[in-house]
């Protein structure tokens, strides 16, 4: 049984989706939801259990053998993956019932949690795998799922939002399989242990060099790296709640995941990407990211919007670290990973609170939120903190470690980057404590109540949990430089 | 000579901007689909062209048949066309819900309708 956990992971998800279209009762759905995202947790924890105890596991779907089957690997980095992506999971779903129930009409609700199933499966799929068009795939079922629920969000922006991320999405990922293509005419192989081996050897070829550009433009476009990142603000803004908690928390933790394989184990052995200009490049599109995405994040007038934009800046330091291409940079990205995963799903998580509270979250309707929502709004100012990067929390650990990482290069100017990108998030975070803590609230006014509890319960345990592992950071930490280290390892 | 050697993979570079074009320059919804549409296609016969080996049959285990071409790329791209056909699906799908919605499918008179809300 346990052998066939790696196949388990993906497939249970896979079929729970369906499931819930034939129950179509929304409790049931969201039963079935929640139930098989625990087990997926479960699993996940016993895999990264097992990975760290006797390393890498290999799994060749269907008994048919690597290259020519296709063959789940798993390494620290992706088990670390997986458990990120169902620990999210994990705790949204409780948060979801209700969050969903308000803002997804009943007849709707049922194929909601179908697609968040299909998203999951889609997520966990692109980080188990090892064959790099598996991993196309699996990106697009995570892809049509996502635009799928971000357009039942009840604002009509939420449609266009969905059909302009469908657009760039599908740019993105036919980039990606143009990339994969040459690849595979030049390798005759799809399996990323193989193309690892064989590409040192034909690295020379234009044909590489333009498959990693495809490569790269199109995982940055699914990443919303600056300045592909167009498609995210509204996405995030006219989302329902629960759909922005999962997707800013996992979908683009997975797709920097899959360009970190791209980059670290695929194009391992090659010279030219460890030489070339591109380290260069990514590092200066990450510090705009984190400066610019962070200055328009002050002008925002809607709160969710403000915190997509934050995202952007985030993905900025994940990006940061990858460029550096050393152990203690791309620990960095790997620990920011999980933490931005549960600090930004808390905030997001507030949000949903408040706007199933209040019904919007323009920030001049914020006037007095904290006398009227104090247990919501006392977490948002946590978590705020925590996307500043105040010492005790996790978005303090991220940064020490990736400033670290850029003194170790002598990269001053970045280091500059990552304090004046932290000091506009005090701006934009200190904008909306200022409106709901310091300003009355407006005469007339009805006087509003919290969240239910199974809204507010895991809004704290992500919140919670944002200091839990900034305290003690050892545990995350060892993770994630065991992670940096199998990439930087030769390839078996 | 080399030119007409290459002639498949000079339509998938055509094909391939001739969509990519579309879908930035055109206003329209639907166009954009279409060009989306249209460049995926050039990857498809990206896909077909490089397994394509000169006098190759068909792979089919017989007598007689020592050279053939590999079908792994055909089994690809059909996984690539199904996902093609779900995202036009989805897109025209959401084009319908926009136009309920919005009662334009013209991307400047939706962008004007949003800034006003």
């Amino acid at each position: 049984m346990a052998a066939q956990y790696p196949a388990l992971q993906v497939v249970l998800a896979l079929l729970a989706a369906p499931v819930c279209l034939i129950l179509r009762r929304p409790n049931a759905a969201w039963a079935v939801a929640t139930v098989i995202t625990w087990i997926s947790l479960a699993l996940a924890l016993s895999l990264l259990g097992r990975v760290l105890e006797t390393g890498v596991i290999l799994y060749p779907m269907g008994d048919w053998a690597a290259p020519w089957g296709i063959e789940y690997q798993i390494d620290t980095v992706n088990a670390f993956m997986l458990v990120i992506v169902t620990l999210i999971g994990s705790v949204v779903m409780p948060f979801a019932r209700a969050s969903v129930e308000a803002e997804i009409e009943e007849e709707r609700i049922y194929l909601f949690y179908c697609m968040y199933l299909l998203n999951l499966a889609g997520l966990l799929g692109i980080a188990i795998t090892g064959d790099v068009f598996n991993l196309f795939v699996f990106l697009e079922i995570s892809s049509l799922s996502s635009y799928v629920m971000i357009s039942l969000g009840r604002d009509k922006r939420a449609l266009t939002a969905a059909y302009r991320y469908l657009v760039i999405g599908t740019i993105g990922a036919t980039f990606y399989i143009i990339g994969v293509g040459m690849m595979y005419m030049t390798t005759g192989s799809l399996n990323m242990a193989d193309l690892a081996a064989i590409l040192p050897a034909v690295a020379d070829s234009r044909t590489v060099l333009v498959a990693l550009g495809f490569l790269t433009v199109g995982l940055g476009l699914k990443l919303a790296l600056f300045p592909l990142h167009l498609w995210l603000p509204n996405a995030y803004a006219y989302a329902p709640s629960a759909v922005t908690v999962f997707l800013a928390a996992t979908g683009t933790k997975v797709a920097v995941y899959a360009f970190i394989r791209i980059f670290f184990t695929v194009f391992g052995g090659v010279e030219i990407f460890t030489a070339g200009v591109i380290p260069q490049i990514l590092a200066v599109l990450a510090a705009l990211a984190m400066i610019g995405a962070s200055a328009v994040a002050i002008y925002q007038t809607d709160v969710k919007r403000l915190l997509a934009y934050s995202s952007i800046a985030q993905i900025g330091y994940m990006v940061l670290g990858i460029s550096m291409v050393t152990v203690t940079g791309l620990a960095g990205t790997i620990v920011h990973l999980f933490n931005h995963a549960i600090m930004k799903g808390g905030l997001f998580m507030a949000m949903g609170c408040i706007l199933f509270k209040i019904g919007t979250v323009q920030l001049d309707q914020f006037e007095g939120l904290g006398k009227r929502m104090p247990v919501t709004m006392a977490a948002f100012v946590a978590g705020g903190f925590s996307l500043i990067g105040v010492p005790l929390t996790v978005g303090f650990v991220s940064k020490w470690y990736l400033v670290q990482a850029a003194l170790e290069k002598g990269w001053w100017l970045a280091v500059a980057a990552i304090l004046a990108s932290s000091l506009l998030a005090v701006i934009y975070i200190w904008r909306v404590v200022e409106v709901a803590y310091f300003r009355p609230p407006p005469k007339g006014s009805a006087e509003v109540s919290e969240a239910p509890l199974s809204m507010l319960v895991p809004l704290w345990i992500l919140i919670g949990a944002s200091y839990y592992f900034g305290i003690d950071a050892t545990q995350t930490l060892d993770i994630a430089f065991a992670a940096a280290e199998t990439l930087f390892a030769p390839p078996l | 000579m080399e030119f007409l050697g290459l002639l498949n993979y000079w339509i998938v570079v055509v094909l391939m901007m001739t969509g990519f074009y579309i879908v930035i320059a055109h206003n329209n919804l639907v166009k954009k689909i279409v060009g989306l549409n249209i460049f995926q296609v050039s990857v498809f016969v990206f896909y077909i062209t490089m397994a394509k080996v000169k006098g190759g049959t068909a792979p089919i285990l017989a007598e007689g048949i020592e050279i053939y071409s590999n079908p792994l790329p055909h089994v690809l791209i059909l996984t690539a066309i199904v996902v093609g056909v779900a995202t036009t699906a989805l897109g025209l799908a959401l084009v319908v819900r926009i136009h309920d919605a919005y009662g334009t499918i013209e991307d400047d008179e939706i962008e004007a309708r949003e800034n006003e809300l």
